[in-house]
C-alpha cells in the first residue's frame, strides 16, 4: 500500500502530501492525475499531480480541505499507508516548442500548473507564469515557480503580496502590451478557467484547462465525469482532464459539482462532530464559505 | 427415443442405494422452492433474497434427476459441467467432492449457481423440463459451494512444479479470475492486474449484494491468493503499462479480459443533467463503493423518489431493484420493446415486480427535462408499436405519431449496455479489433493477432454472461499454457 512519507499544512486549509509509489511516479507526466482513497469506507479521490520526485519514487499531492476526505487526509501521519492511489490517470498536458508558453494557475491550481512549467520549460519554452490567490497566505509554491519562470507574477485578490488583483488582470495586460504567449494553461476554480478562457478569446491564444468533475473510477468505465466541449459530450478521465478552454461548457460544469452538496455536507458535519476525529485545531476551525 | 423415455424405461435398475425412489417417481416429486425474503421485507435491505437449500431440500431436488446416460442438460451448459456426476455426489452426502467435480469445468459454483441464466442453458435442456419442471441445478451448484465454502472444506489442490514461465492477466473479472485460477496450478506464475481497488470485476461494481453477495466474490479471490495468485489492484494497464511493456517486464503471455465497460448513452437532449446516471456509475457507487450504507461509507449516491431506469437487461433490474431499496417510491423500467423481447432472466423480472417496480413498455424516452439547479425533473417519452422483425429477429419498435407524455421524475439510470474500453487497444500496436472495439481472437485458443497475447470475457463478445467469460477463460488458459511450455525457451 502506497506510504505517506510526509503530510504537513502549507496554509490554511491549504496541505501537501507526499506519497512513494514508485512505479507511478516513473511514469507520470505533467498534467496527469491520480486517484486514492484514504481507507476502506473512503470515497475515490481525484488529485492533481503537483510533483514527481522520479529519484525517490515520490508523488507530491498539493490539497484544499473542503470536505470529509479532504480533512480525513490531513490525518495522514507521516508513515502511514493509504488505502490505494491509481495512476497516472488522464493524458498528459500538451508540451510543445511554441516559443513563449504561459502557466497560470489559480488557487490550489498554483500546484498543478508548477509540474506543467517545467515541462514546457523542458521543451524550450519561454516560461511566463502567473498565480494567484485570495490572499498572501493562501500563496504558496513561490519559490518553486521562481525556479522555473522567466517571467514571475504572483497576485493576489487583496493586495497583500505581489500584484494587487485577479491572475486574469495581469494576464489581459501582457497580453495588451504584445507579450509573444502562444499558449496558455490555466487551472484553478472553474470561474477563475472560465474568466481566462473567455479573456484570451478574443486574442485568438490557444488556451487549455484542466477539468475537476466528480469522478469515481477514472478509467472511462462510469461517464460520472462527463463534460461537454462544443457539441460533444466527453469523459474528463479518460479524454482529458485538459481542454481546449474555448470550447468547455463552464456552466454544466459548475452544476454538477454541486450534485451531492447535501450529503456531502452532512458527512463533513458527522466528522466534525465526531469526538474519534483527530483533526488538527486548524482543519476543526473548518467552514464552508456560505456558513461563515 | 428421447432420453426422458430411455430413463423411465431402464429406471428400476438404475436406483441406487442413495437414491430411493424409482425413476418413475422421481418425476413426481415437485421441483424444491429455495426460500427467500418476503417482497415487502427485502425491499428494506440488501442482503441476498434467496436462502438457499439446506442439506433436506439439496437431497430431495438432487433425487429428482433421473441420473441420464446422456444427460443433455451438460450439453447446455457452456461449460459442460458434469451435471449428473455432481448431483450423484450430492446423494452420496458428499457435498465438497460435488463442489469439486463443478470445478472440473467452472471454477466459480458459488457465483454462477446463483447468476447463470440456468433457465436458458443447463435448465432448459433437462430432460424433465418438456413434461414438468427442470431438476434445479443452478440451487444444488450453489448449495455445494456454498456448503464447501461455509463448512471450511475447501482444499488448496497440488499444484505442479513451477515451469519458470510468468503470465500477466488483465482485468479480475470472471474470466480473468479463471484464467490465473487455471494457469497457477499448471505451475505458471500468474499476476493478476486490475484497475479497480478490489478484483472481481462486474461481480463487485455491477450485480448487487442481494444477489450475490461480496463476501463470496472475495473468497473466490482470497482463494487464488492463497494458491500464489498475485494481485496488483489499482494498476490501469494501458496507463501505468502497456501490454509490451508487460512483456519487457518479463511476463511470457499476456491475458486481456477487461470486459465491458464503457457506458452507452441515449445521445438526446438533457443527458447531461444532474441525476441521470449510467447504470455502470449507479451500481459501482451502490454496490463497489457501497453509497448505500450512508453514515459507514462515504460515497454518496442520489436518492430518488420516483426513479426511471432505461432498459429491460439484467442490469436494468438490478438498477431499478437497487433503486426500489434506496426508497423509491415509484421505481419504473422504461422499455422500448414489449416484456417478451426483455433480455433479462425470467426470475429477476419476476423479483422486480414483486418488489412492486412498474413496467412501461413500449415507451422511450426523446427529451429530459431540468430545474433551475439543472437536476433533471422530468421526462418526455413517446410509446412505439412493435412493426417487422428486425435484425436481431426481434420486432422493430416503431414511435406512435403524437403519442408524447411527461413522465415526473427526479433520477434516470440509462442502462442500455456497454462498449469496449479502447485503453487497451489504442496503446497496443497490432491488437485487431473489429468495428465494436471488441478484440478479435482465434476462437478455438483465444488467440489475439499479437504473439502470445489471448483475450476472453465481454472484451471480445460484448456483454455477455459470467459463464461464458469463464468459459472462455478456461479455453485460453489451455492455450495459453501450451503456448508457454512448446515456443517460450527457459
Ligand atoms: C482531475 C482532478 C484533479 C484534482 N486535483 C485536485 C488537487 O490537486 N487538489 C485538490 O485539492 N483538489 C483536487 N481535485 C478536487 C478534489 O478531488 C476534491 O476536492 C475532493 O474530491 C473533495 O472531496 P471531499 O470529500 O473533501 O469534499 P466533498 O465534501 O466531496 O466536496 C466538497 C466540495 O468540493 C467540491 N468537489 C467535490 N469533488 C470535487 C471534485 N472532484 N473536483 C472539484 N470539486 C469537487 C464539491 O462540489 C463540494 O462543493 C481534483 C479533481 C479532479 C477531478
Ligand atoms: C449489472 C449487471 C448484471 C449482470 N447480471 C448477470 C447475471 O445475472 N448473470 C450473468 O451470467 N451475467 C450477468 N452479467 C454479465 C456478466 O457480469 C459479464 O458478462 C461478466 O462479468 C464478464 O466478465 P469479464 O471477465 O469479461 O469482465 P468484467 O467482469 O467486466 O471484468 C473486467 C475487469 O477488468 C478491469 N479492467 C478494465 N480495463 C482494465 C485495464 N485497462 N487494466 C486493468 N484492469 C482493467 C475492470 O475494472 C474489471 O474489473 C451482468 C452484468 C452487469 C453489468
Ligand atoms: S455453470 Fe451455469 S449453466 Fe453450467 S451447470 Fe452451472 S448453473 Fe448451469
Ligand atoms: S439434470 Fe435433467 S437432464 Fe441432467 S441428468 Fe438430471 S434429469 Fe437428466
Ligand atoms: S470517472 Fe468514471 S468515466 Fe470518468
Amino acid at each position: 500500500m502506497p506510504k505517506v512519507v510526509d503530510n504537513r499544512e502549507l496554509g490554511p486549509m491549504i496541505w501537501k502530501m507526499r506519497v512513494e509509489v514508485p512505479r507511478l511516479v516513473a511514469k507520470a507526466k505533467a498534467g496527469q492525475f491520480v486517484i486514492l482513497r484514504v481507507n476502506e469506507e473512503g470515497e475515490r479521490v481525484p488529485m492533481s499531480i503537483a510533483g514527481l520526485d522520479r529519484e525517490h519514487g515520490l508523488l507530491t499531492i498539493i490539497y484544499q480541505v473542503v470536505g470529509k476526505t479532504s480533512a480525513l487526509m490531513t490525518t495522514v501521519q507521516a508513515g502511514q499507508e493509504l488505502a490505494d492511489c491509481v495512476g497516472p490517470l488522464g493524458i498528459a498536458s500538451h508540451t510543445d516548442n511554441w516559443g513563449t508558453a504561459c502557466v497560470v494557475g489559480g488557487g490550489i491550481g498554483i500546484a498543478p500548473v508548477y509540474p506543467i512549467a517545467q515541462a514546457f520549460k523542458e521543451a524550450g519554452n519561454k516560461v511566463v507564469t502567473i498565480i494567484g490567490a485570495r490572499t498572501k497566505n493562501l500563496l504558496f509554491y513561490e519559490e518553486e515557480h521562481m525556479a522555473v519562470a522567466d517571467e514571475f507574477y504572483p497576485c493576489t485578490d487583496d493586495g497583500s503580496h505581489g500584484h494587487h488583483g485577479f491572475v486574469s488582470d495581469v494576464l489581459k495586460k501582457l497580453l495588451d502590451n504584445g507579450a509573444p504567449i502562444k499558449h496558455i494553461m490555466a487551472i484553478g476554480p472553474v470561474p477563475m478557467m472560465k474568466v481566462v478562457a473567455n479573456l484570451t478569446k478574443p486574442y485568438g491564444v490557444s488556451t487549455w484547462v484542466s477539468l475537476n468533475p466528480l469522478m469515481i473510477d477514472g478509467t472511462g468505465m462510469c461517464g460520472g465525469c462527463r463534460v461537454k466541449i462544443g457539441e460533444e459530450t466527453k469523459f474528463a478521465c479518460v479524454d482529458g482532464p485538459d481542454f481546449d478552454g474555448h470550447l468547455v461548457d463552464f456552466g454544466l460544469l459548475t452544476s454538477r459539482l454541486t450534485a451531492y452538496r447535501e450529503q456531502e455536507r452532512k458527512s463533513m458535519k458527522r466528522l466534525l462532530e465526531d469526538p474519534n476525529c483527530r483533526l488538527t485545531k486548524s482543519v476543526q476551525a473548518f467552514a464552508y464559505p456560505d456558513e461563515k | 427415443m428421447s432420453d426422458e423415455e430411455t430413463a423411465v424405461e431402464t429406471g428400476e435398475s438404475g436406483t441406487s442405494s442413495t437414491n430411493q425412489l424409482a425413476k418413475k417417481d422421481r418425476m413426481k416429486v415437485p421441483r424444491q422452492k429455495m426460500p427467500e425474503q418476503l417482497p415487502e421485507v427485502r425491499v428494506t435491505n440488501f442482503k441476498e433474497v434467496p436462502f438457499g437449500f439446506d442439506e433436506e431440500l439439496a437431497l430431495k431436488e438432487a433425487m429428482r434427476c433421473l441420473e441420464c446416460p446422456k444427460a443433455p442438460c451438460i450439453k447446455g451448459c457452456p461449460v459442460e459441467v458434469d451435471i449428473p456426476g455432481f448431483i450423484r455426489l450430492i446423494l452420496d452426502k458428499d457435498y465438497a467432492a460435488a463442489a469439486r467435480k463443478i470445478k472440473e469445468t467452472n471454477s466459480l459454483p458459488a457465483v454462477c449457481g446463483r447468476v447463470c441464466p440456468q433457465e436458458e442453458q443447463c435448465e432448459i435442456a433437462c430432460v424433465l423440463h418438456k413434461k414438468f419442471t427442470p431438476v434445479a441445478i443452478g440451487h444444488l451448484e450453489r448449495f455445494v459451494a456454498d456448503y464447501e465454502r461455509e463448512n471450511n472444506l475447501v482444499q488448496l489442490p497440488t499444484k505442479k512444479p513451477p515451469t519458470g514461465r510468468r503470465v500477466a492477466v488483465v482485468g479480475a473479472g470472471p474470466a480473468g479470475l479463471t484464467v490465473a485460477g487455471d494457469l497457477i496450478l499448471l505451475g505458471h506464475d500468474v499476476t493478476i492486474f486490475e484497475a479497480l481497488h478490489k478484483p472481481g470485476g462486474v461481480l463487485v461494481y455491477g450485480i448487487p449484494e442481494f444477489r450475490l453477495p461480496k463476501a463470496i466474490v472475495k473468497s473466490e479471490c482470497d482463494y487464488l491468493a492463497d494458491l500464489g495468485v498475485k494481485f496488483q489492484n489499482s494498476t490501469v494497464i494501458g496507463k501505468m503499462d502497456t501490454i509490451d511493456e508487460l512483456f519487457e517486464m518479463g511476463f511470457d503471455s499476456v491475458f486481456i479480459g477487461t470486459g465491458a465497460g464503457l457506458p452507452n448513452f441515449m445521445g438526446i437532449p438533457g443527458e447531461n443533467l444532474i441525476g441521470i446516471y449510467s447504470a455502470n456509475e449507479y451500481l459501482t457507487r451502490a454496490n463497489l463503493m457501497r453509497g448505500f450504507d450512508e453514515g459507514n461509507f462515504d460515497t454518496p449516491i442520489i436518492r430518488g423518489r420516483n426513479v426511471a431506469v432505461l432498459g429491460g437487461g439484467n442490469t436494468a433490474m438490478d438498477a431499478v431493484r437497487i433503486a426500489r431499496r434506496l426508497g423509491a417510491d415509484n421505481a419504473y423500467i422504461v422499455y422500448r420493446r414489449s416484456e417478451a423481447e426483455m433480455p433479462a432472466r425470467k426470475e429477476e423480472i419476476h423479483h422486480a415486480l414483486e418488489e412492486g417496480v412498474q413496467f412501461h413498455m413500449l415507451t422511450a424516452p426523446i427529451n429530459f427535462i431540468g430545474d433551475e439547479q439543472n437536476r433533471v425533473k422530468a421526462m418526455e417519452c413517446i410509446t412505439m408499436d412493435l412493426g417487422e422483425p428486425d435484425a436481431s429477429g426481434r420486432r422493430r419498435p416503431v414511435p406512435k405519431e403524437g403519442s408524447n407524455f411527461i413522465m415526473e421524475i427526479d433520477l434516470v439510470v440509462v442502462a442500455i449496455g456497454n462498449g469496449s474500453n479502447p485503453l487497451i487497444p489504442r496503446t497496443t500496436p497490432g491488437l485487431e479489433t473489429n468495428r465494436w472495439q471488441n478484440i478479435v481472437v482465434n476462437q478455438e485458443t483465444m488467440q489475439t493477432s499479437r504473439k502470445g497475447v489471448y483475450a476472453g470475457g465481454d472484451i471480445v463478445t460484448g456483454g455477455a454472461t459470467v459463464i461464458l467469460a469463464a468459459g472462455a477463460g478456461k479455453k485460453a488458459a489451455r492455450a495459453m499454457h501450451k503456448y508457454m511450455m512448446e515456443e517460450v525457451q527457459k
